[in-house]
């Protein structure tokens, strides 16, 4: 399709002199469609604006990381040396806000997702374009409500924005907060509507339901909950802010109000919203699981149910946050029982990629790595769900750090792993530049035992009774707290190794050609990076998703 | 070692024993479930490793049957472990009638603890080993939550709404006492010891700290300077209901519905009197709200309790129900 220039010239350690400037396909790409600012900042191209939110959410990742850095090393003493009480608050409220809605949510979709589901559907561009764009420009504005909450002394509610706490009791900047997540949810609203309309209304011909990459349809499943889930979040918001500016009675029962009813409807978002976070990450280890093992993917049509069942019962499982807080214990069995029956379509999935790698032929490059330590990682996340969702143990757990293991394991061990792992594997797809594969190797393995050293301890944390967002702890908990940030710096080292080799390889790396993973998906048919409109002219789809050569039994 | 390293909490009850007993089996579970994943990805990444020479014929790319069952014989085996838990939190949610009230009052950043006697203590607690105990409590601000690792409970403390928490303590000691959900700035210094005594400690502690009057006597002397005596002494309850032998009973409402006369209700009719109106009364009574604070409500409610009720005094929402099924306690008062 396209006539890449592959590593001209002799020996490997000569390639480094004889830097490759320009190739063939990146000279009619969409990276050189424009050089202005103006043709990045008014852009329409979906490739552009995945790079945009790619910079954006890289930015809010490290400023975020910067405020555990914070914490991690507060927590080294049992008396807390770094901050002061306050300030330690305002950290983990930070910290949560920033990771949760400018980071978490955003990453996978805002980025692969504007980039690939064009390009796997057969598709130019998405659905609304401007809208896309519209929506980044919304992210920023309540990005920069953040930093401005940040710089003006930040807010102490948690991320949870509790009532009557933050309604009533918090002296920090609430509204201004509340403020920016309310903004920011629009934001999501907007991408995941236009990913609905771009799912079903500019599929390629041939491009059937059953032919969707996994990846689109995870996305889809993400889609819903987005369009579904955060108009309650943002209904919510405005009613701690009303109780706040005018004293409407909503949440404070002082005024008359419930706070039990904040907490509902801040689950019944906030809940799905995790969903927001790993059904993506699980669109990503579904494509990557598929090409690491150069193998269809085991049970297609299991794994599009279980996005699609997840996405469905996510919204019934929200008040097991609330076991202990003062609901009636029959509403707990209920929600107990829902809890454990979403554990079984992730269960499916995880049994489903195993599958997959049976007899195939599986690399170890770096993206099939973080593939791999997303399912080890995920597996351990979803499995002390299942403890959480038990009644009498969740009594006990709830509001420890084992709940704070436990979600980190979903959403940095399973989430941010998949985002590396989507990172490296699209990259050379992205930039048409392939980086070091040993450095990528290096960071992955990185990353999996650092994370593991962070969190694992935190288990054992949480069963002996420490309380999370606690500033100042019992002494007896110092040696798994100082394991624990010695884990994290490992952990923070590893985050920034990619920064480097990465951008590294966008002037050095080698061209990667069209396919340099020999995947299959639309994506990899198009040059490396794609050009402005993606597909000369569409394509008709004939072949079945992940339709790899295998080996069939009989020879056939 | 264990000095330096601890992994597993202390036990001061029979409960503690069977949530760890549940926790350990559930871990023996979930590492059936997930060991087959671990070791067969490693297996499969070193034996089909790219470039390695393996016997790669397979028949199938789906089985439904096999996706089937991977899919429902974990969770049949969890539903096991749900009708487990979902017991022990049941008892937990259903006091023995016999059980030794504590009043507890949270604000920020401390706990109050009233005993019955009129002994009052500030972030700790002491209980007699061996006897059923119920915390009621409440909040003065913001939501608290009471938690005791050493006996693996926890309850939040929600304010103008009681809440109440269980236990008996086997295992005379001190153990940590501390609130779970975040409250500001000092949240992390709101917490105390709990202090388990054999029955004689226990005797002695309440002798050294014994006051005047008991909690009830109290607060029969704030139902007096209060004036709430003018109308609802039983000389004079044309005006008012009399309070005798209420505690614990239904009363009929003017709405024509009937709550039992339990602690919320007496402490709800004193802040909002015209809320819920006792059949057959004007809706004459002012409302105290800002004359009586949290621990003055606790002592009122503890003399009216006092005045006694034929049937002993039931947790909301268990046995009250029996009573009256229309007023399972306002959403739940969880016990």
């Amino acid at each position: 399709m396209s006539e890449t220039v592959t590593g001209r010239g002799g020996s490997e350690e000569a390639s480094r002199e004889e830097t490759v400037n320009e190739t063939q396909s990146e000279r009619v790409s969409y990276l050189r469609a424009g050089h202005t600012l103006r043709s990045w900042f008014f852009t329409t191209d979906h490739k552009r604006i995945a790079l945009l939110y790619l910079i954006s959410v890289t930015f809010f990742f490290f400023i975020g990381g910067m405020a555990a850095g914070l914490m991690r090393t507060d927590l080294l003493t049992p008396q807390g040396d770094v901050l002061s009480n306050e300030g330690y608050n305002r950290a983990f409220t930070l910290h949560g806000v920033i990771m949760v809605w400018f980071f978490l949510i955003p990453s996978i979709p805002n980025v692969f997702g504007n980039f690939l589901i064009p390009l796997m559907i057969g598709a130019r561009d998405l659905a609304f374009p401007r809208l896309n764009l519209l929506s980044w420009y919304i992210y920023w504005i309540g990005g920069l409500f953040t930093l401005w909450v940040l710089l003006a002394g930040g807010v102490d509610t948690g991320w949870t924005f509790y009532t009557p706490l933050s309604s009533m009791f918090a002296n920090g900047n609430v509204v201004m907060a509340a403020a920016a997540v309310f903004v920011v949810g629009f934001s999501s609203i907007l991408t995941g509507l236009n990913f609905i309309v771009t799912i079903h209304t500019l599929r390629a011909p041939g491009m059937t339901w059953g032919r969707l990459p996994l990846f689109v349809w995870s996305h889809y499943a993400t889609s819903v909950i987005l369009v579904l889930a955060t108009p309650v979040l943002t209904v919510t918001l405005a009613l701690i802010v009303a109780e706040r500016l005018f004293g409407l009675g909503i949440f404070d029962p002082a005024l008359g109000g419930d706070p039990l009813l904040y907490q509902h409807l801040f689950w019944f978002y906030s809940h799905p919203a995790v969903y927001i976070m790993v059904l993506p990450a699980m669109a990503v280890v579904s494509e990557l699981v598929a090409a690491a093992a150069r193998k269809p993917v085991f049970g297609y049509w299991f794994i599009v149910f279980s996005s699609l069942g997840i996405a469905a019962v996510g919204f019934l499982v929200w008040a097991h946050h609330m076991f202990v807080s003062g609901m009636s214990m029959y509403v707990g069995a209920v929600f107990s029982f829902l809890s454990l029956v979403v554990a079984v379509p992730s269960g499916i999935k995880v049994y489903n990629w195993t599958a997959t790698l049976w007899k195939g032929h599986i690399s170890l490059d770096p993206p099939f790595l973080f593939a791999m330590g997303f399912i080890g990682l995920f597996v351990v996340g979803g499995l002390t769900g299942l403890i959480l969702a038990m009644l009498a143990l969740d009594v006990h757990v709830h509001d420890t750090y084992f709940v704070v293991a436990h979600f980190h394991y979903i959403m940095v061990g399973g989430t941010v792993s998949a985002f590396f792992g989507a990172l490296h594997f699209w990259w050379p797809k992205m930039t048409g530049r392939m980086f070091s594969i040993g450095w990528g190797r290096l960071t992955a393995l990185f990353i999996f035992f650092g994370f593991n050293m962070t969190f694992f301890p935190q288990f054992i944390l949480g069963y002996l009774g420490m309380p999370r967002r606690y500033h100042v702890y019992d002494p007896q908990f110092q040696v798994l707290h100082v394991l624990s940030s010695a884990g994290s710096t490992i952990l923070g080292f590893a985050y920034l190794f990619p920064f480097a080799y990465l951008l590294y390889a966008l002037r050095y790396g080698k061209p990667s050609g069209d396919n340099p993973w020999e995947a299959t998906g639309l994506e990899w048919t198009v040059p490396s990076p794609p050009p402005k409109h993606n597909f000369d002219e569409i394509p008709v789809v004939t072949r079945e998703p992940y339709d790899y050569e295998v080996e069939k039994e009989g020879g056939a | 070692m264990s000095d330096f390293i601890q992994i597993w909490p202390g036990q001061a009850s029979d409960y503690a024993h069977s949530v760890d007993l549940l926790i350990l089996a559930l871990t023996g579970l979930i590492i059936a479930l997930s060991a087959p994943v671990f070791i067969l990805i490693v297996y499969f990444a070193v034996k089909y490793r790219r470039g390695h020479k393996a016997d790669r014929q397979h028949p199938m790319n789906r089985n439904v049957w096999l996706e089937t069952s991977w899919a429902l014989i974990p969770f049949f085996l969890i539903l096991v472990f749900y009708v487990w838990s979902t017991g022990l939190y049941f008892d937990l949610h259903q006091p023995p009638a016999n059980a030794m009230e504590v009043q507890v009052v949270a604000k920020r950043w401390m706990w109050k603890f009233q005993h019955p006697g009129g002994q009052g203590e500030i972030n700790e607690l002491h209980v007699p080993v061996g006897e059923p105990i119920r915390l009621n409590m409440i909040s003065q601000d913001v939501i608290h939550s009471l938690f005791l690792p050493a006996l693996r409970i926890k309850q939040d403390v929600l304010p103008e709404r009681y809440t109440s928490l269980w236990f008996s303590a086997d295992k005379p000691g001190t153990y940590r006492l501390a609130c779970a959900e975040f409250c500001g700035t000092d949240h992390s210094l709101m917490g105390g010891s709990l202090v388990v005594q054999t029955q004689a400690d226990y005797a002695a502690w309440l002798e050294q700290f014994a006051t005047d009057n008991t909690l009830a006597a109290q607060g029969a002397g704030l139902f007096r300077t209060l004036g709430c005596s003018g109308c609802h002494e039983s000389g004079s309850t044309r005006r008012a209901p009399s309070i005798h032998g209420l505690y614990g009973r239904p009363v009929a409402l003017s709405d024509g519905s009937t709550v039992v006369a339990d602690a919320q209700y007496i402490r709800d009719s004193i802040l909002l009197p015209n809320a819920q109106v006792t059949a057959g009364y004007p809706p004459i009574m002012p409302t105290f709200k800002d004359v009586v604070d949290e621990e003055g409500l606790v002592r009122l409610v503890a003399y009216i309790q006092s005045l006694g009720s034929a049937s002993p005094v039931l947790p909301q929402g268990v046995a009250a129900g029996t009573l009256a099924p229309q007023n399972l306690a306002p959403e739940g008062t969880a016990p």
